[in-house]
């Protein structure tokens, strides 16, 4: 049974349509990611399964699921003061224990003193991760977590995602515009581009003709400098394309 | 004791004082500021519409300022708060409240008292007033407290979190027409947004949590109520100016102390 299942889901963002008939759905202790060009509806899909936007279509929850989330690009004003340990025990009370340790499992250890605008690129996304961690959550969803964060910064972020994952065994659902990491660490793909391009495990999505149209081939993925082809259809459907894509990373 | 004018004076500031700091905390965490503004300025269309339909002033503020946030609201739910958008609204609210007085000849009426207040003037009945809107504004806010805390952050990690951002933002809206009702005729339209926002910027570089934060903004806003009052009794000027002046005094101590730190 799908934590969390989402069929043919469509979202409209004032007149732009940012989801067009989407399935989704992902299973106990999965890791899913999901890429696209800019504007391809990512994080509207994030929002839709969190329930922050209006769908058409149905999502059914598993019974009492619990969600860990992780933004993309929080930015704490500099006039909020907000210790690590307050950001935690944010809207519940933690007991300080139960913060330290989630801090430890995010791979931060002793910041819990520190304030949250004094934090490196890669401490703040850590904390957010363990912040998300306390609820002990099984399914884990980020969004685009390691904006900002160097080669070797992003790298170590995802090893510590998928140590969270062996250790929690909670599933985890993430956009990434890395597609080199996409590739090692995930068990499924969907490409998305409004509507689900292609699916399925990375091998078979990297050969999928929808994908290379959309990223290109013989790029390992590292370098998704790409031109987006905007005349592939699938589904027999005439999809909306018109929104302008520029080449990411 | 409440017989003298100048014991009233200092229990009604005192009261607006402890209303305005959580939420003046509130409002600069959530870059509110011109909200605060066009809020309060919409007062003074309140106090006309009352005198003109012969409603008490309190309900003719509070539905003013209450409609002017709906209307604030969701606008920037759909701008993200433009600041241009804001500042129109705020202005004009002003100037649309200013005729609409002008209108009013037949009443007999000081527009001063509601444009910069008159905390001198207080009765035993504002006080009333005041205290009870304070109670209800401080009683909504330990409430919501954390909830809109999480909301500050970012709307969507408020709703992973089981969190109605919407919700949230209503209170805030609601607290802030309570507080600007009862504080029209105490410090008036035009430093309402001066006594929420001045002693939270002063707060600011003194504190490392948000309740940190609360705890000092309420001291300086208490201790500029009673700084401006002592010094507008010495030097025989306006007090709510004087409070405003005494509040921004504190921020430029606070910002220096830091700066120097």
């Amino acid at each position: 049974m799908s934590l969390i299942k989402a069929e043919n889901i469509s979202v409209h963002l004032g007149h732009h349509q940012a989801l067009d008939h989407v399935d989704f759905s992902i299973d106990r202790g999965e890791i899913v990611t999901v890429v696209g060009p800019n504007g391809s509806g990512k994080t509207t899909l994030l929002r839709a399964l969190l329930g922050a936007v209006a769908v058409q279509g149905k999502i059914t929850r598993a019974d009492g699921l619990r969600i860990g989330y992780v933004p993309q690009a929080l930015s704490i004003g500099a006039n909020l003061p907000l210790t690590v340990l307050r950001f935690l025990s944010l809207p519940k009370r933690r007991p300080k224990a139960k913060a330290l340790a989630a801090l430890d499992k995010a791979g931060v250890t002793g910041l819990g003193n520190r304030q949250m605008s004094e934090l490196s690129g890669g401490q703040f996304q850590r904390v957010l991760l363990a912040r998300a961690l306390l609820d002990s959550p099984d399914l884990l969803i980020l969004d685009e977590p390691t904006t900002g964060l160097d080669q070797p910064g992003s790298a170590d972020f995802y090893r510590q995602i998928e140590v969270v994952r062996r250790d929690t065994g909670c599933a985890v659902l993430m956009v990434s515009h890395e597609l080199h990491v996409v590739m090692s660490a995930s068990d499924r793909v969907i490409c998305l581009n409004g509507h689900v391009c292609c699916h399925g495990t990375p091998e078979v999505v990297a050969s999928a003709p929808e994908y290379r149209a959309l990223f290109g081939k013989g790029t390992n993925g590292a370098l998704a400098l790409y031109r987006h082809d905007h005349d592939h259809h699938h589904h027999g459907e005439a999809s909306d394309h018109d929104h302008p894509h520029e080449a990411a990373e | 004791m409440l017989d003298d004018f100048l014991v009233r004076a200092l229990i009604a500031g005192f009261g607006i004082a402890l209303a305005a700091a959580p939420l003046g905390c509130l409002m600069v965490w959530r870059r509110m500021a011109f909200f605060g503004d066009a809020t309060a300025h919409a007062a003074i269309l309140g106090v006309a519409l009352a005198l003109a339909f012969d409603v008490a002033i309190l309900f003719g503020v509070l539905g003013t300022a209450v409609a002017m946030a709906m209307i604030l609201g969701s606008m920037s739910e759909r701008t993200n708060g433009s600041d241009t958008q804001l500042a129109v609204m705020s202005h004009s609210a002003l100037a649309l409240g200013l005729v609409a007085v002008s209108f009013l000849q037949e009443v007999r009426f000081d527009l001063d008292t509601y444009l910069f207040g008159d905390i001198l003037a207080v009765d035993r009945a504002d006080l009333l007033v005041v205290w009870i809107g304070a109670a209800l504004v401080l009683a909504l806010i330990a409430w919501r407290w954390n909830p809109l805390l999480t909301a500050t952050l970012n709307p969507d990690l408020a709703i992973a979190s089981g969190i109605n951002a919407r919700r949230e933002q209503l209170f805030l809206t609601l607290s802030l027409s309570l507080v600007v009702a009862v504080a029209i005729k105490v410090i008036g339209a035009l430093l309402i947004a001066a006594l929420l926002i001045v002693p939270a910027a002063a707060a600011r570089p003194l504190s490392r949590t948000p309740e940190g934060m609360l705890v000092v903004t309420t001291v300086i806003a208490a201790a500029s109520v009673g700084g401006g009052l002592w010094a507008s009794a010495l030097f025989d000027t306006p007090s709510g100016p004087t409070i405003i002046c005494v509040a921004a005094l504190a921020f430029v101590i606070t910002s220096t102390l830091r700066r120097l730190a």
